[in-house]
C-alpha cells in the first residue's frame, strides 16, 4: 500500500505543479508542453485506478493527436500575449472567488459523509488476466450499443455542421478544374484567323 | 457471457430514420441545384415513412429493449407521430421561404432529419444516457441549423449564444445526472425510481442533482429565468429554423420531462413542485412584461413562448395524470399555434424582404381578409380567449393546478396571461385598423395555402371540440404510466 501511496502523491504533486504551471507561463509553447505533462501524470493516476484502456487512450489520443495539433496552432499562430493578459490581476480576486467556492463545494461532496470511503468502499482489485480493456469493448457492443451507436450519430452530425457551415464555393476563387484541364481541345483555346495578306509599306 | 441480440423491432422508426438521412445525404450530391425538390421529396417521404413503422407498432404495451435504453409506449408513439407531423408542416412551410434566400441546400434537410432523430431518441429514452445522447444529437443540429445562413452576423451570433448556454445547460443536466448516479447507482430510469422508493440514504445528494436537472431542463424549456437565450436565437435564426426550433422540439422537451422527472423522479414530487412553481411564475411574468416592449416580432414570439412555457409546467406540479395529460395538450395546442403564426410570418416575407416588424402585419385585412382572419384565430388562441384551442389548454391547465391545490397560482396565471393578450391584441389592431404599408400581393404554393387553412380550422374546430384530443393526451399518459 505505501507503495501506491508513494506513487499516487508524487503523480499528484506533479499534476497539480503542471497545471498551475499551464495557466502561468508566460510562454504558450511551455503552457502546451505542461499540458501535456499533466494529461501523462494523470493516465499514471488512472493506471493506478486500474482503467488501463482509459489511460492509454488518453495518452494516445490527447497527447498523441489533440496536443500535437494545439501545439502546431500555438507555433502558426502569432498571438500577442500582453493583449491577452490584460486585466488578468483585475480580474484575479473574482475568479479566485469562484474557484474557492467550487474547490469547497466539490469538498463538501466528496469528503462529507455521501461519498466518503465508509459510504463507498474501493472496489476489490481484479485478477491479474483481467482485461480492461476486451470487458469495455464487450459492454460497449452489447449492453451500450444504442448509446454508442448514438454518439457515433452525433459524430457525424458534427462532420455534417462542419462541412455545411465552412466549406464555401468563392466566386472569385482562381482554381482551374483539372478535368476541364485535361479535356481541353485545340479549338476552345485556338481562333484561326484568315486575314487578307497586306502589302508592306515601303 | 453469453449475450442475446436485443429487440430492433421496437426502434424501426429510429432506425429507418438514421437510414434514410444517410440516404438523403447522398442523394442531395447527385442532384444538381435545379432538382433540390428531390431531396425535398425524400425528406418528406422519410418523414411519412417513419410514420407508418410508428403507426404500425403502436401498442399499450410498454417494450423496453437495448438494455433498457429504449422503451417503446404509447407515449412515445403519439409524441412520436406529431413530431413527424410537425417536422413535415414545418418543411412545407419554410419550403418557398429557404429557396428564395438560397438556403435550399441538401445540409437543411439533412440536419433538420437529424433533429427529427435527436427528437424521437428523447421521447423513446428510459436512461440518461440515452436521454442526453438525443438532446445532443437535437441541439447540436439545431446549432448548425441557426448558423447555417453564415453570412448574417445576427445569425452567427445567435448560433454562438445558443451553443454556449446550450453546452452550459448540458453541462448542469449531466452533474444533476452523476449525482442522480451517486446516489442510486443506477442510470436507467425505472431503476433510479425503485431506488428513490426504496430509501436512499443520501437524501441531499439527490436533492442536489435534482436541482441541477430542472436547471438544465429550463434551459431547454426556455424557462426564466434560464430563457436568456430564446428572443436572441429566435431573433437571429432565419424564420424557417426559428419556425423549426419553436414547434417541433417542444414535444421532444414534453417527453424528456416525463422520462426524467415524472418517470425517474416521481417519488420526489414534493422536492421540484416547488422548483417548478417558481420557474412557472418567474417565466410567465418575464416572457408578458417582456413582450410587451418588442417590435420585433420574432423577438415578442419568443417571450410569448417562454410565457406558455410557464403555462407548461403549470401542468406538471400537480403531479399527477390529469396534470400530465394537460400538460401534453398544452404542448399540442402550442405547436399548432406556434406553426400558423410563424407561417404567417413566412407568408408576409417576399424575395428580398424580411417581415421582422409588428408593423409589417399593418392593413393586413385589406391586403388579404381571409389571412388576417386567420391570423387572428391564431392570435386569439395564443391570448387564450375562447372558442379557441389555446383557451381549452389554458383552462385543462388551470384545472389541474386548481385540483393540486394551488389555487392561488392558477389566479397569478391568469392575471399574467390578461397582460399577456395586450400584445396579442395589438397584432390584431395593426392588421384591421391600420393602413397597410404596401400593396404587394400574397402570392402562395397551393401546398402551403391548403396546409395554412387547415392550420387555422383546426385551431377553432379542436377549440370547440376538444374531447378528443383531450382523450388522446389522457390515453398516452395513462398507458404509459
Amino acid at each position: 500500500m505505501i507503495f501506491q501511496d508513494i506513487i499516487f502523491y508524487t503523480f499528484s504533486a506533479i499534476l497539480i505543479a503542471s497545471a498551475l504551471g499551464v495557466i502561468t507561463f508566460r510562454n504558450p509553447v511551455y503552457s502546451a508542453l505542461l499540458l501535456v505533462l499533466s494529461f501523462i501524470t494523470c493516465a499514471g493516476l488512472w493506471l493506478l485506478l486500474e482503467a488501463e484502456f482509459l489511460a492509454i487512450a488518453l495518452v494516445l489520443v490527447y497527447v498523441g493527436a489533440v496536443m500535437v495539433l494545439f501545439l502546431f496552432v500555438v507555433m502558426m499562430l502569432d498571438i500577442n500575449l500582453d493583449q491577452l493578459r490584460e486585466g488578468f490581476w483585475k480580474w484575479f480576486p473574482f475568479g479566485g472567488l469562484i474557484a474557492l467556492v467550487m474547490v469547497g463545494e466539490i469538498s463538501i461532496v466528496l469528503m462529507g459523509k455521501y461519498f466518503g470511503l465508509d459510504e463507498m468502499p474501493s472496489p476489490k482489485p481484479h485478477a491479474a488476466d483481467y482485461s480492461n480493456t476486451k470487458e469495455l469493448g464487450r459492454l460497449i457492443y452489447t449492453e451500450y450499443v444504442y448509446a454508442f451507436e448514438l454518439a457515433a450519430v452525433l459524430l457525424l452530425i458534427a462532420m455534417v455542421a462542419a462541412i455545411a457551415l465552412t466549406l464555401r464555393h468563392r466566386e472569385d476563387k482562381k482554381i482551374v478544374d483539372p478535368a476541364k484541364q485535361v479535356n481541353v481541345q485545340k479549338k476552345d483555346r485556338l481562333r484561326i484567323v484568315s486575314m487578307p495578306v497586306e502589302k508592306k509599306n515601303s | 457471457m453469453s449475450f442475446m441480440p436485443p429487440d430492433f423491432a421496437p426502434a424501426s422508426s429510429e432506425i429507418f430514420m438514421l437510414i434514410m438521412v444517410c440516404v438523403v445525404m447522398l442523394a442531395d450530391l447527385t442532384v444538381g441545384q435545379n432538382r433540390r425538390y428531390v431531396t425535398y421529396l425524400l425528406t418528406q417521404a422519410t418523414l411519412f415513412g417513419c410514420a407508418v413503422l410508428t403507426f404500425s407498432s403502436f401498442s399499450n404495451e410498454v417494450v423496453l429493449t437495448f438494455s433498457g435504453m429504449f422503451v417503446d409506449d404509447t407515449l412515445a408513439d403519439t409524441l412520436k407521430l406529431m413530431t413527424y407531423g410537425t417536422v413535415s408542416a414545418v418543411l412545407i412551410y419554410s419550403h418557398t421561404y429557404i429557396a428564395d434566400r438560397g438556403m435550399l441546400r441538401g445540409e437543411f434537410f439533412s440536419l433538420t432529419l437529424f433533429a427529427t432523430l435527436g427528437m424521437m431518441v428523447m421521447i423513446s429514452a428510459s436512461h440518461f444516457l440515452t436521454l442526453y445522447l438525443g438532446l445532443e444529437i437535437l441541439s447540436l443540429s439545431l446549432y448548425a441549423l441557426v448558423a447555417l445562413r453564415r453570412d448574417s452576423v445576427i445569425s452567427t451570433e445567435a448560433a454562438m449564444k445558443f451553443f454556449v448556454l446550450g453546452a452550459l445547460a448540458s453541462g448542469f443536466l449531466l452533474y444533476g445526472m452523476s449525482m442522480i448516479y451517486g446516489a442510486t447507482g443506477s442510470l436507467q430510469v425505472t431503476e433510479v425510481a425503485k431506488a428513490i422508493q426504496n430509501g436512499v440514504n443520501a437524501k441531499e445528494v439527490l436533492v442536489v442533482g435534482l436541482v441541477f436537472i430542472v436547471a438544465g431542463i429550463s434551459f431547454k424549456l426556455s424557462a426564466a429565468p434560464f430563457h436568456m437565450w430564446a428572443p436572441d436565437v429566435y431573433q437571429g435564426a432565419p424564420t424557417a429554423v426559428t419556425l423549426f426550433i419553436g414547434s417541433a422540439p417542444k414535444f421532444a422537451a414534453f417527453g424528456f420531462v416525463m422520462r426524467l422527472l415524472i418517470e425517474g423522479l416521481e417519488q420526489m414530487a414534493s422536492d421540484w413542485q416547488g422548483m417548478l412553481v417558481i420557474l412557472a411564475v418567474m417565466s410567465m411574468a418575464i416572457g408578458n412584461i417582456a413582450a410587451i416592449a418588442q417590435s420585433n416580432i420574432k423577438r415578442m414570439l419568443a417571450y410569448s413562448t417562454i410565457s406558455h412555457m410557464g403555462f407548461l409546467l403549470l401542468g406538471f406540479i400537480s403531479a399527477d395524470a390529469n396534470g400530465y395529460s394537460s400538460a401534453l395538450f398544452y404542448v399540442i395546442a402550442y405547436v399548432l399555434m406556434t406553426l400558423g403564426t410563424f407561417a404567417m410570418i413566412m407568408l408576409l416575407c417576399r424575395n428580398g424582404f424580411e417581415a421582422e416588424n409588428i408593423s409589417d402585419f399593418k392593413g393586413l385585412s385589406k391586403r388579404n381578409a381571409w389571412y388576417a382572419f386567420i391570423t387572428l384565430l391564431l392570435m386569439f388562441s395564443l391570448a387564450g380567449i375562447p372558442p379557441m384551442i389555446g383557451f381549452y389548454a389554458k383552462l385543462a391547465v388551470l384545472q389541474a393546478v386548481v385540483n393540486a391545490g394551488f389555487v392561488w397560482l392558477a389566479v397569478v396565471a391568469v392575471l399574467f396571461s390578461l397582460i399577456g393578450a395586450f400584445y396579442y391584441l395589438r397584432i390584431i389592431k395593426f392588421m384591421y385598423f391600420d393602413e397597410p404599408e404596401t400593396n404587394e400581393p400574397i402570392l402562395l404554393n397551393n401546398d402551403v395555402k391548403i396546409l395554412l387553412n387547415a392550420n387555422g380550422l383546426a385551431i377553432l374546430v379542436l377549440g370547440i371540440f376538444p374531447q378528443a384530443l383531450m382523450g388522446i393526451s389522457l390515453y398516452a399518459i395513462q398507458n404509459s404510466m
